[in-house]
């Protein structure tokens, strides 16, 4: 941080850039080894004040290039959305986007455009984080500094900073809900319902739910299939479950888009003994919690704000300043965001973050 | 257990059975037998593993249910391989279908205005691939495989890749069980019919022989006095409105539209095609085949799912039961 104004708050300000700004200096702090469960308020709108205030000055004029997979799913279109609201909330940014990608040869051509373009800084959400490797290593040659959005490259030399959701610690926080809520029930049966099973992601978040429940050693989990992110394949696996498993205490369901066919299947089924945790965060699924009468009792979050995060670093990069709140002159190497467990308790602030 | 039940019967008789087998089943496929003896074997398997989930009314509906959607589709894909052509963009045009059929101005009108909407646009897109490929110069893998590319397309630029929940309760209330009449889910009471249908169609009709015809022997037919072109856009308008009603299933039993919906149906209900009977070169097929083939596809994976098996365990299973029904079709034309 150069300076920080210490004015008094506008009343202009946006209240969600001071969430989003929040959330991403929480993560920072996260990042560096400094672990807090509760969002801590106070701190959070002093950020806050100095944050805006200082980030409101249009700064050096920066070019951003953004590119994302293809928008395909609920979670990535929050990304795509959350990455352009945010540059535009800037004065001083310049946001080219490319069309997005699932074809890796065909996302390293759009890449590579952008070098050739010569943005200041490049953000990008790779459809396949080792393959798209090559190309990261190739703009951090040419001097253009490399923001790797949730899916990391293979090698560190390929970016500048890691900004992302954090897999395991969503499995963690999922298999701590449930076994706090179990805890008190003897031979607890668990169910998972996982996302697709040739990403990795999958496999860490299916650990770290495990680790979770390792905790408690009334729960057992008795089953596990895997979906593939949509709906249809929620549905189907999740009648499968529902046949293979008469009876059972609770449901850990790792995306919230599948999660719709899930919930038309226990619905078909007509069963209701147990209680269902939901991941990512839809808008749909926190309604769902507020209202509270379905299984849904609680959703682990894998917030789409690093978009918005990662082009409030890319700024920061592209003007040479640290993050505001933090007192390194640079941004951090690598920020993992903080899957918060949301429930009917908190889930109003976590509302409008909901993705539909 | 096993040893007491086959050893009486192992000595002598398997060779002269299956020579009667031929014999007596005659005009009964041997490629149907076959898969109805793997049904069979996997129904055992699923009684062994898992008796009280696997043999239930409650299973064989989900099995059933499950199958519906891609066994409709399956049906309308092995027309256009009887009749010589392929057709690679039926998911994409599912995908196309429930995400329109879904949006919140057509939602206004209701059961009939989604139903309609899907079948139409199902049609549509079918009406499109027909003409490219009976009238315009397009092969139809070129042809079908661009509809694919713009109607996956188009169905993630109208939903903006967002997930469309369905809110007209008297097409959600049909995927629920109290929609069952007599233990049946409408959904399989769909896929029947549409089964039943192509059956006639296909085996007591003109259109059927025709069918069959120009998939043989296009120039032989043409030469016969069989409007070809005419046939082939019929076909691809046929698999069109297959896959608008598997949507609006898809729809039903799903409560919702997405852009990602009917992901790889055309590898599925081909291959599908291909385990029942049908040749890819065209000329040859039956229904009771295709949907003796979704049959087994389906009770796998239900089978696997509930034995609590990974999905790539699954993959492997189906690849080589391909490989398996191929290798008895190849085995029956030679000797």
């Amino acid at each position: 941080m150069r300076k920080i104004a210490r004015t008094p708050s506008s009343p202009l300000l946006s209240s969600r850039r001071g969430l989003i700004f929040g959330t991403a200096a929480a993560g920072a702090l996260l990042a560096t080894g400094c672990t807090s469960n509760e969002s801590n308020d106070e701190s959070d709108s002093e950020n806050k004040q100095a944050a805006d205030t200082d980030d409101k000055k249009p700064g050096k004029k920066v070019t951003i290039g953004f590119a994302g997979p293809q928008a395909d799913h609920g979670w990535l279109n929050a990304i795509n959305d959350q990455g352009k609201q945010r540059a535009e909330e800037y004065e001083d940014v310049t946001l080219v986007n490319t069309e997005g990608s699932n074809d890796t040869a065909q996302q390293i051509g759009q890449i590579e455009t952008l070098i050739n373009k010569k943005v200041d800084v490049l953000v990008i959400l790779p459809a396949d984080g080792k393959a798209l490797t090559r190309v990261g290593l190739k703009a951090m040659r040419a001097g253009i500094p490399v923001i790797n959005l949730d899916r990391v490259f293979n090698s560190p030399q390929a970016y500048r900073c890691y900004v992302g959701g954090d897999n395991y610690g969503m499995g963690l926080n999922a298999g701590h809900y449930i076994g706090e809520q179990l805890k008190d029930k003897k031979n607890a049966k668990v169910v998972e319902l996982a996302g697709t099973d040739s990403l990795e992601l999958t496999g860490q978040r299916t650990k770290g739910f495990d680790d979770a429940l390792k905790n408690y050693s009334n729960i057992k989990k008795v089953a596990r299939q895997s979906a593939e992110f949509t709906v249809e394949s929620g549905q189907s696996k999740m009648a499968e479950l529902l046949q293979a498993e008469s009876s059972f205490d609770a449901l850990w369901n790792h995306d919230d888009d599948q999660g719709v066919g899930a919930e038309r299947a226990i619905k078909q089924a007509g069963r209701d003994e147990f209680i269902m945790v939901g991941g990512a965060g839809s808008k749909h699924v926190m309604d769902a919690i507020k209202a509270d009468n379905t299984v849904l009792k609680a959703t682990v979050l894998y917030p789409p704000t690093m978009a918005a995060s990662a082009i409030d670093l890319a700024r920061a990069l592209g003007q040479g300043k640290g993050v505001s709140g933090l007192a390194s002159l640079e941004i951090p190497a690598s920020l993992t965001l903080y899957s918060a467990v949301v429930t009917k308790d908190n889930v109003d602030e976590y509302l409008p973050s909901g993705f539909s | 257990m096993l040893s007491t039940t086959t050893s009486p019967g192992k000595g002598s008789p398997p060779p002269p059975a299956k020579s009667r087998a031929k014999v007596a089943v005659g005009r009964l496929d041997l490629g149907h037998v076959s898969l109805v003896a793997v049904l069979a074997i996997l129904t055992l398997v699923g009684g062994l593993t898992k008796p009280s989930e696997f043999l239930s009314t409650d299973n064989l509906q989900l099995i059933l249910t499950q199958a519906s959607v891609i066994g409709v589709v399956t049906v309308g894909v092995t027309f256009v391989i009887i009749g010589g052509g392929i057709d690679l963009s039926v998911g994409a045009i599912v995908a196309l279908c429930s995400v329109w059929a879904t949006t919140v101005a057509t939602q206004e009108y209701g059961l009939l205005g989604i139903l309609g909407c899907a079948v139409l646009v199902g049609v549509g897109c079918g009406l499109i691939n027909g003409m490219l490929i009976a009238y315009g110069p397009m092969v139809p893998f070129i042809a079908t495989l661009a509809m694919l590319a713009s109607a996956r397309g188009l169905a993630e630029q109208m939903s903006d890749g967002k997930t469309q929940i369905v809110t007209v309760n008297s097409v959600l209330d049909l995927g629920l069980p109290d929609a069952y009449v007599l233990g049946v889910p409408p959904l399989v009471m769909i896929f029947a019919a549409v089964s039943i249908i192509g059956w006639l169609v296909l085996n007591r009709t003109t259109f059927g022989r025709r069918t069959v015809a120009i998939g043989g022997n296009p120039e032989a037919s043409r030469l016969a006095g069989i409007a070809v072109k005419r046939q082939r856009l019929m076909l691809y308008l046929l698999s069109g409105l297959c896959c608008g009603i598997a949507a609006f299933m898809l729809i039903v039993l799903t409560g919702s539209g997405q852009n990602s919906n009917g992901n790889l149906y055309e590898l599925d209900a081909i291959a599908a095609a291909i385990i029942g009977g049908t040749l890819l070169s065209g000329g040859r097929g039956t229904i009771t085949g295709s949907v003796l083939g979704v049959l087994v596809f389906t009770t796998i994976t239900n089978l696997f799912a509930l034995n609590n098996l990974e999905s790539a365990v699954q993959q492997i299973a189906k690849g080589a039961i391909i490989v398996a029904a191929v290798l008895i079709q190849k085995g029956r034309k030679t000797p």
